[in-house]
C-alpha cells in the first residue's frame, strides 16, 4: 500500500450578511470561470407540510415558477435560458431550493427573479390546476409507471417512522394534490416562505462590493417578515426490528432497503459524521466489505449502496434521520439472508476493526468526491445555503474534507456497533412481474 | 405595486480557452492535457474505437474489465485505486468502449498505472466474470422493465433497420453464453492504443501529465482493427409503431428526425431550430404540452451524434388519457417550426441560451473532460468550440427556418408509442396510420 496520501481541502471564501429585512446572505467569490451560481433555500420541506396536504411542499415549489410580481407565467423560464443559463429546483424533507447557474453577466438577471418570486408568486387557480396535472405525470414518470419507483425513499419512511411529518409520502396522494387549493398556497407561501425564513448564496464569478449592492438593490425592499418557529421532529428510536414488505408490479427482480435511526446531524454533528464514512467503508465500490462480500463472494446481491439520508443529502438534514442501506437481488434473492449477511459483516466489522489502509483509502474517495462536488459553482451555492440555513456555518463545506479525514477507526467501529438488527427497519420489494 | 425592470445582461467576455497540449504516442494513442486547477483533482477518460464489436461480449467486457490482472485481484484494483481518491468505470456504446474515472491530482501517475496494468493485462478470471455475467443479465432484465428503455429499443430498430446501431443492448439469453475466453480474444483483438484517445484535465501542467502517460502507457501496444461503420441509413417516415405495455399509467412518446453532423455548414442553424422547437425548456414544446395544458412532466428533443450519423430524437413521456392530444400537438409543433420562420427575440433567446451553455459545459474540470473527450471522438478539438460559438451567432431566421423545414418537418418523422394499446390505438388511429409492434 503506497504511503498515506494528503487530502486537501478546499478554500472557497465565505461572506456572510443579513438585511435589514432578515433575509440571510452568503456570498463565495471564485473568478476562475465566468460563471455563477445562484440559489435560494427556504426553510420548509416535506416535513412540515399539514396532513390531508401530502405532497404539498413539492407542489408549491412548482407554484414558485409560474410568474410573480413583475413577471407573467413563463417568464422566469425564459429570462434564465435566454440568459444562457440553467435553472431548477427541488423539495427535501427539511428545506425547498432554487437555483440557477448562468453567465456571470447575467447575475443581476438572476437576483432580480429570485427576489420577485420572494415578494409573491402569482398564486391563480389556471396555474394551480395546471400544475398539479403536471406533478401527477411526475409522480406517474418517476414512480407509479417505473419499476422501484419510490424505493426506498417514499417506501422506507412509513415503516420507520410513526408520526405524520416523518412517516408520510412526500411525492403526496393524486386525491390530496387534486384537493388543494389557492387558499391553501397562499397560506403555505405566508407561513413559510418569509425573506427571513430563507437564505440567498451566491458562488462563482463576482466583485463582494458589486453583488452586495446588487442583492441590496433588489432584496432590500422585500417586506420584512420573520421565520416561524422550527417544529422539533424527533421521534424514540425503534424498539424492535420493524420489516415490512410490497409488491411492485411492474419490478422483475427483489429488492431490499434496510435503516438505522442515526444521532442528530447537527446536534451531534461529532457523532454523526463516522457513520458518513461507515456508509462509504460498507459501500464505497468493489473493495467495499458489503460489496466485496455480497456481491463478488455470496453473488445474494447484484448491487448494494449505502449512504445517509433518505434522499441522500447528509449534510443537509435535520434530526431525524438514518443510514440506508439498499441492495437489488437476482431472481429468487432472499432478502432476509442478505440482512443476515449485512448483520454478519456488521458484527466482523465491530469485534475485528479495520484493516490497515481501509479507512484511508474510503476517506481519500470521499475527499476526491468532495472536491468534485465543490468544482461546480451549484456545488458550492447550494450547500453552502442551507449549511447557513441549517448551521450558520456555510464554511462547513471547505471543513469537511479535514474533519472526515480525523474520523478514527475507533469511532468506525463503536458506529458500526450500533447498526443492531432490533433498531433496524426494512422494507422489501417482492416483483410482481415475471421474473 | 412598483413595477421593477429586468436588469440588462453584462455582455460574455470573449471565449477563452485552457491552456492544453496533445502529443501522439508512438504506439498510436493520442493524449490530450488540458489544466483547469480549480481543484486538485485530475479527470481521466480514455475512448477506445470499438466499432462492430460483437455486442453482448463487448458488453460484458467493458464490465469485466476492472476483475484482475495476473499480478491484481479485483480487490486490489478498486483497493489501490481508492487509495489515491480515484475511481474508474468503463461502458460501452455503438462507437467505443469508454473508461472514465478522476483522482486527487497526486494519484494520477497511480492511477494511469493501474489503468495501464488493465490495459495490457485484463485477466477476466473465470469466476469474477461469470459473476459480472449474471449482474449483467439481472441488470438487462430491469431495464427491460422501464418504459424509457423499451420505447428506445423500439425506436433504435424502428430508425436503424439492418444498421449496426439498430440493437444497443444485448439480449439476455445472448450475454450469458459470453465466455471468460472470448472476453481475452476481443480484449487482445479490440483494446488497442491505435485511434484510442486519452484525455486528462485538471491542476496538471499539460506537457507534463502527458510525460507521465507516455511513460506509464507507453508499453501498450498491438495494431487496432478496423472497425469503421457504415453510414445510417436516411429515416423512412411509415406507419406510427404502437408497442403495447398493458397496464401502463403513460405513454411514452418517441420521435426520430433527420439531423446533421456537428461539423455540417448547417448544423447551428439546426441546434437553434431545435432548441426553439423542443429543445429546452422555454422551448414551444414544453410551454405548449407541460406549461399550457398539463400533459406532461417533462419533454425534451435533442440531436444525438454518433461516428455513422446523427439524429433528432424527441421524447415525452405523457398520461394515457392525452396520448392522441399530445401527438397532436407536437406534430403541430413540428409543422410550426417547419413552415414559419422563428420569431426573432424567441431566436435570441435560444441562440443566448445555446452560447451560455457552451461556457457553463466548460467551467468545471469534468465538464470541460466531457466536451474535450467527445469532440476527440468525432476528431475534433476544443477550438470547435470557438467555431461553433462563431457558427451560432451569425445564424439567421432565414437558416434556422430553411433547416427547420429540410429537418422537422412531420412529413420526416419516426414515431413509436409505448402504452398500454387497448387504450390509446383508437386516439392514435384518429391521426395517423398505425402499426402495432410485432413483439
Amino acid at each position: 500500500m503506497a504511503s498515506r496520501i494528503q487530502i486537501p481541502a478546499t478554500k472557497y471564501p465565505v461572506e456572510r450578511f443579513t438585511l435589514a429585512n432578515g433575509l440571510r446572505v452568503v456570498l463565495s467569490p471564485d473568478r476562475s470561470a465566468p460563471v455563477v451560481g445562484v440559489a435560494v433555500v427556504y426553510d420548509v420541506g416535506i416535513r412540515s407540510e399539514p396532513e390531508g396536504r401530502t405532497g404539498f411542499a413539492h407542489l408549491f415549489e412548482h407554484l414558485m415558477f409560474q410568474g410573480s410580481e413583475n413577471l407573467e407565467k413563463l417568464a422566469h423560464f425564459r429570462h434564465v435560458q435566454g440568459a444562457g443559463g440553467s435553472f431548477n429546483g427541488s423539495t427535501h424533507l427539511d428545506y425547498t431550493d432554487y437555483f440557477e447557474v448562468l453567465p456571470a453577466g447575467a447575475l443581476e438577471r438572476a437576483l432580480f427573479l429570485e427576489a420577485d418570486r420572494m415578494r409573491g408568486p402569482r398564486l391563480t387557480e389556471e396555474n394551480l390546476r395546471n400544475q398539479v396535472d403536471v406533478v401527477k405525470e411526475e409522480i406517474r414518470v418517476n414512480v407509479l409507471n417505473r419499476p422501484y419507483g419510490g424505493f426506498p425513499w417514499l417506501k422506507l419512511p412509513p415503516v420507520m417512522f410513526r408520526t405524520f411529518p416523518n412517516a408520510h409520502d412526500g411525492y403526496g396522494s393524486f386525491e390530496d394534490l387534486e384537493s388543494a387549493t389557492v387558499a391553501d398556497a397562499q397560506g403555505f407561501f405566508d407561513r413559510y416562505y418569509a425573506c427571513g425564513n430563507a437564505v440567498l448564496s451566491v458562488a462563482g464569478d463576482f466583485d463582494v462590493a458589486e453583488a452586495t449592492a446588487m442583492i441590496e438593490r433588489h432584496f432590500g425592499d422585500v417586506p420584512a417578515r420573520p421565520a416561524p418557529v422550527l417544529p422539533d421532529f424527533a421521534e424514540p428510536d425503534l424498539d424492535g426490528e420493524r420489516r415490512e414488505s410490497y409488491v411492485d408490479r411492474i419490478a422483475p427482480l427483489p429488492a431490499v432497503a434496510a435503516g438505522y435511526r442515526v444521532p442528530d446531524p447537527i446536534g451531534a454533528f461529532d457523532a454523526y459524521l463516522p457513520f458518513s464514512v461507515l456508509a462509504e467503508v460498507l459501500t464505497d465500490g468493489d473493495a467495499s466489505r458489503l460489496v466485496e462480500r455480497l456481491v463478488q463472494r455470496d453473488r445474494s446481491v447484484t448491487n448494494v449502496g449505502g449512504y445517509l439520508g433518505f434522499m441522500g443529502d447528509e449534510y443537509q438534514v435535520r434530526n431525524p434521520t438514518a443510514l440506508l442501506l439498499q441492495a437489488h437481488m437476482p431472481p429468487g434473492g432472499d432478502a432476509g439472508k442478505v440482512l443476515s449477511t449485512i448483520d454478519e459483516e456488521l458484527d466482523r466489522l465491530a469485534a475485528d476493526g479495520l484493516q490497515p489502509g481501509e479507512l484511508e483509502r474510503t476517506q481519500a474517495r470521499m475527499g476526491a468526491r468532495l472536491l468534485q462536488g465543490t468544482d461546480e459553482v451549484l456545488g458550492r451555492a447550494l450547500p453552502m445555503a442551507v449549511l447557513e440555513l441549517q448551521r450558520g456555518r456555510p464554511e462547513l463545506l471547505n471543513e469537511l474534507p479535514k474533519l472526515i479525514s480525523e474520523v478514527t477507526a475507533e469511532q468506525i467501529v463503536a458506529a458500526a456497533a450500533t447498526l443492531r438488527p432490533e433498531r433496524r427497519a426494512t422494507v422489501e420489494v417482492k416483483p410482481g412481474a415475471g421474473a | 405595486m412598483t413595477t421593477k425592470t429586468l436588469p440588462d445582461l453584462v455582455p460574455d467576455a470573449e471565449l477563452t480557452l485552457p491552456r492544453q497540449a496533445e502529443r501522439k504516442l508512438p504506439n498510436g494513442l493520442t493524449v490530450i492535457a488540458i489544466r483547469r486547477e480549480s481543484v486538485p483533482l485530475v479527470e481521466v477518460r480514455l475512448r477506445i474505437p470499438f466499432g462492430r464489436a460483437p455486442l453482448a461480449a463487448a458488453t460484458l467486457l467493458s464490465q469485466s474489465l476492472f476483475t484482475g490482472t495476473a499480478t491484481m485481484t479485483m480487490l486490489d484494483i478498486a483497493a489501490e485505486l481508492q487509495a489515491v481518491g480515484g475511481g474508474l468505470a468503463a461502458g460501452t456504446d455503438p462507437d467505443r468502449l469508454q473508461i472514465s474515472g478522476n483522482a486527487l491530482v497526486d494519484g494520477l501517475p497511480r492511477t494511469l498505472e493501474i489503468l495501464a496494468g488493465v490495459l495490457t493485462g485484463a485477466a477476466y478470471p473465470g469466476e469474477e466474470v461469470v459473476t459480472e455475467r449474471e449482474r449483467l443479465v439481472d441488470n438487462i432484465q430491469v431495464a427491460l422493465s422501464q418504459p424509457a428503455h423499451l420505447a428506445r429499443v423500439a425506436l433504435l430498430k424502428r430508425m436503424y433497420l439492418t444498421h449496426p446501431y439498430a440493437v444497443q443492448t444485448p439480449a439476455p439469453e445472448d450475454v450469458r453464453a459470453v465466455e471468460p475466453e472470448a472476453l481475452r480474444e476481443l480484449h487482445a483483438d479490440r483494446v488497442r492504443p491505435g485511434g484510442a484517445v486519452l484525455v486528462l484535465v485538471g491542476d496538471i501542467d499539460p506537457e507534463q501529465a502527458i510525460d507521465v502517460a507516455e511513460k506509464t502507457l507507453g508499453g501498450w501496444t498491438g495494431e487496432a482493427r478496423d472497425g469503421d461503420i457504415p453510414p445510417t441509413p436516411a429515416l423512412q417516415p411509415g406507419p406510427l409503431l404502437l408497442v403495447d405495455r398493458p397496464g401502463s399509467v403513460q405513454s411514452s412518446l418517441r420521435i426520430a428526425l433527420p439531423a446533421l453532423t456537428r461539423t455540417d455548414p448547417d448544423y447551428a442553424a439546426l441546434t437553434l431550430a431545435n432548441l426553439v422547437f423542443g429543445g429546452y425548456f422555454s422551448s414551444r414544446w414544453v410551454e405548449n404540452i407541460r406549461e399550457d395544458k398539463g400533459y406532461t412532466y417533462g419533454s425534451h428533443s435533442v440531436v444525438e451524434h454518433f461516428v455513422a450519423g446523427s439524429a433528432l430524437l424527441a421524447a415525452a413521456d405523457v398520461a394515457t388519457e392525452v396520448t392522441g392530444p399530445s401527438l397532436l400537438e407536437t406534430s403541430y409543433e413540428l409543422g410550426r417550426i417547419a413552415s414559419l420562420p422563428p420569431g426573432e427575440e424567441e431566436l435570441e433567446q435560444a441562440r443566448r441560451y445555446a452560447l451560455g451553455t457552451l461556457r457553463l459545459g466548460m467551467s468545471t474540470q469534468a465538464g470541460l473532460a466531457g466536451v474535450a473527450s467527445v469532440y476527440a471522438g468525432f476528431g475534433l478539438r476544443l477550438e470547435h468550440l470557438r467555431e461553433h460559438s462563431a457558427a451560432l451567432a451569425a445564424a439567421t431566421r432565414e437558416q434556422v427556418a430553411e433547416v427547420a423545414a429540410r429537418h422537422l418537418a412531420p412529413s420526416r418523422a419516426v414515431i413509436v408509442v409505448l402504452g398500454d394499446a387497448e387504450k390509446i390505438e383508437g386516439q392514435l388511429a384518429a391521426l395517423t396510420v398505425v402499426e402495432r409492434s410485432a413483439q
